[in-house]
């Protein structure tokens, strides 16, 4: 299984030594290097994200009991594939439809939102550890980079809602940004007691500080602490809320807003906003992974046989059931109830967890830590709760006709 | 002189002047995060990475999408500058002008020299650890200024007598 | 030319495009991006100085840039909140228009 392990990598030398003996100049192999190891990422996950639309139509509607999409499969054959050739469909429908551009649009920010949104997304990927080593950029201040350049993603949705001068647009964008830049907070904040626990921002050197085993043979993974569990679950709600899924997607609350900030984008543009945002949302799920649930390492010692970029996309589909599950169940939320959300509970939370971990830490055992932590976390949580339904306790629901 | 340098440098100055000269509020806001961008790039170029990172943190992230939300909130994007005369530019503009032949003339008058050719350590560890000894009493007051301004932001916006019950 | 001199130029060209543009004009919030022009022009400076000045090790340049970096995000924050609130009393934000101290 070693070859497996090293399987890109060995990919990318071979490549490059072919490159050197066909009489490719010196000066050119960074580039050529660069390339190499940023090409996988522009492949595999849009791919990944061809194949979610895909999984997310009939995982909905398995949920919601109906079929979901299953007839495309291989043109002029009878084989179908369960549907799954419906992403090439959809791709060939949405390049070759109509572009329109409203009358009255602001013509030039019109054109530069989707890409404004798409490279920031496609660029914080080059700071996720996809597997041992395998990491594009390796940044000291990789964390760091990677919220600088994600939170630029309002900044497009803005010029998305404000250029196509409608009024949908506007109010998605205008939900949006509050909403991205409320639960920035919490995303962060969440993030940082990572940073404090492991004394580093760099998301490599935060993958192999938890790529440790301990005596029973299991990882040393940050969510298996307790400030890491609280920190998990602040920061998976966080991403989804930034990545706009439900039940945070207001911004394009279809019954309310047609489509939101996107709603007057067609063809290719609608395709490559709907794409960056799917991105977004793996970006984030991958940094919750690396910074949480161990990146690419094995859970226990004895699984380390399974090549590490395989744990890592494991864990990643892992994550995307989750959010494909959570938005087949949750219905969504009011935009008071949203802002409320992130200001009194997900922030003072965050931020109680940030005096837990200073404090948790030195206790020398892991069972003490849990038992020091738990009580805490769980009246600060039930408080802020109760604060946040206003003291109300809501009466027990009642089922008419659904019994 | 880089071609890196002349791009990012280009990208910076042309963002400036569409910055106080676009006709739409929304255009100028836009302009002023193309010249960050390029600032952010020129940092980054130099090897100073965490300042870059941060240039793009904050004033990307945080100061232009400020602007952007006050510009909608003061009906003020729609706006274009018929209204302002072009007296202002003249006034402006010549004292401009003045301040950058003084600044240039004492730039060429004067010999810098030592300049360093190696990147020198910037690594986020070392800015940490500078930081939290010799620089830590402005990073506390850094930290005070920026509570009292996200209360004082607030109490501002929030603030005054409700519309309906003022001056009474 | 001397890397220094190149980044301070081009400090100084951003600098006086945004004393151009905060004294030409009439918008309160477009002065307002013309000071965060001449700070950003500023912070130019400093890690120029920081980089190819003498004592790169100190750091000063590099730190002075990281706290005006800060202090620029409280300005903008309360700049903005103040611009909000005339314009609550004024319903404008052409700085001609605030020509008397009773709101």
């Amino acid at each position: 299984m070693n070859w497996l392990e090293t399987l890109p990598l060995t990919i990318k030398a071979t490549l490059l030594s072919a490159a050197a003996a066909a009489g490719l100049p010196e000066a050119l192999m960074p580039y050529l290097s660069a390339v190499l190891s940023i090409s996988p990422i522009l492949m595999v996950f849009p791919l990944l994200f061809a194949l979610t639309t895909v999984c997310e139509r009939k995982g909905l509607g398995r949920i919601q009991n109906r079929y979901g999409p299953n007839r495309v499969g291989i043109p002029f054959t009878n084989i179908r594939l369960a549907g799954f050739g419906q992403f090439i469909a959809d791709g060939i429908k949405s390049l070759t439809k109509e572009d329109v551009v409203p009358h009255k649009a602001d013509k030039l920010l019109h054109f530069l939102a989707p890409i404004v949104l798409l490279v920031p997304v496609l660029l914080t990927f080059s700071v996720l550890p996809i597997g041992k080593g395998m990491v594009p950029l390796e940044l000291d201040a990789g964390l760091l980079f990677f919220f600088a350049v994600g939170g630029t993603a309002e900044l497009a949705v803005f010029m998305a809602g404000w250029s196509s001068r409608n009024k949908y647009s506007l109010l998605g964008a205008m939900r949006g940004i509050a909403q991205m830049i409320s639960y920035e907070m919490p995303l962060i904040l969440s993030a940082l007691v990572v940073v404090m626990a492991a004394g580093t921002l760099s998301p490599m050197e935060i993958v192999n500080q938890q790529a440790v085993y301990g005596k029973l043979g299991i990882a040393q993974w940050n969510v298996f602490s307790p400030w890491g569990l609280l920190g998990f679950v602040l920061f998976f709600i966080a991403a989804l809320a930034e990545s706009n899924r439900s039940p945070f997607d207001l911004p394009e609350g279809e019954s309310e807003l047609v489509a939101g900030y996107f709603t007057e984008y067609s063809g290719f543009k609608f395709a490559l906003f709907f794409m960056a945002e799917y991105m977004g949302m793996f970006a984030a799920m991958g940094m919750g992974i690396s910074l949480f649930l161990g990146g690419w390492s094995a859970p226990l010692k004895f699984l380390t046989f399974i090549p590490s970029w395989m744990w890592f996309f494991g864990k990643l589909i892992l994550m995307i059931f989750l959010v494909i599950w959570i938005r087949g169940t949750m219905p969504r939320m009011r935009m008071d109830q949203l802002m409320a959300f992130a200001w009194k509970f997900m922030l003072p939370l965050a931020l109680m967890n940030f005096l837990l971990v200073g404090a948790i830490s030195f206790m020398p055992s892991m069972l003490g830590q849990w038992l020091a932590a738990v009580p805490i976390i769980i009246f600060a949580w039930c408080g802020l709760a109760r604060g946040l339904g206003g003291g109300r306790i809501p009466a027990p629901r009642v089922y008419r006709f659904a019994e | 002189m880089s071609t890196g340098f002349i791009i990012l440098a280009l990208i910076t100055i042309a963002g400036a002047i569409g910055a106080m000269n676009c006709g739409r509020l929304v255009h100028c806001a836009l302009s002023l995060v193309a010249s960050f961008a390029g600032l952010a790039g020129i940092y980054l170029q130099l090897n100073v990475w965490f300042v870059g990172v941060a240039q793009i943190l904050v004033y990307v992230g945080a100061v232009a999408i400020l602007i952007v939300v006050a510009l909608l909130v003061t009906r003020n994007a729609e706006s274009d500058r018929q209204n302002e005369g072009s007296k202002g530019w003249i006034a402006g503009g010549s004292v401009a002008l003045l301040v950058f032949i003084l600044l240039a003339g004492a730039l060429s008058n004067t010999a810098v020299t030592g300049a360093a050719t190696l990147a020198p350590d910037s690594s986020v560890e070392t800015i940490g650890r500078r930081m939290m000894t010799l620089y830590v009493i402005p990073l506390e007051a850094l930290a005070l200024l920026l509570t009292a301004a996200l209360l004082g932001a607030v109490v501002i916006a929030l603030g005054g007598p409700k519309p309906g019950r003022a001056s009474k | 030319m001397n890397p220094l001199h190149q980044y301070l130029l081009l400090a100084a060209v951003l600098f006086c495009i945004g004393l151009a543009g905060a004294l030409a004009r009439r918008n309160a919030i477009v002065v307002l991006i013309g000071i965060e022009l001449m700070l950003n022009a500023a912070n130019l400076n400093f890690i120029a100085f920081y980089r190819f000045g003498p004592n790169p090790e100190r750091m000063e340049g590099l730190m002075f840039a990281l706290f005006s970096i800060g202090v620029a995000a409280a300005e903008a924050a309360v700049g903005l909140a103040l611009i909000i609130t005339v314009y609550r009393h004024l319903k404008s934000t052409n700085l001609e228009d605030l020509d008397r101290l009773k709101g």
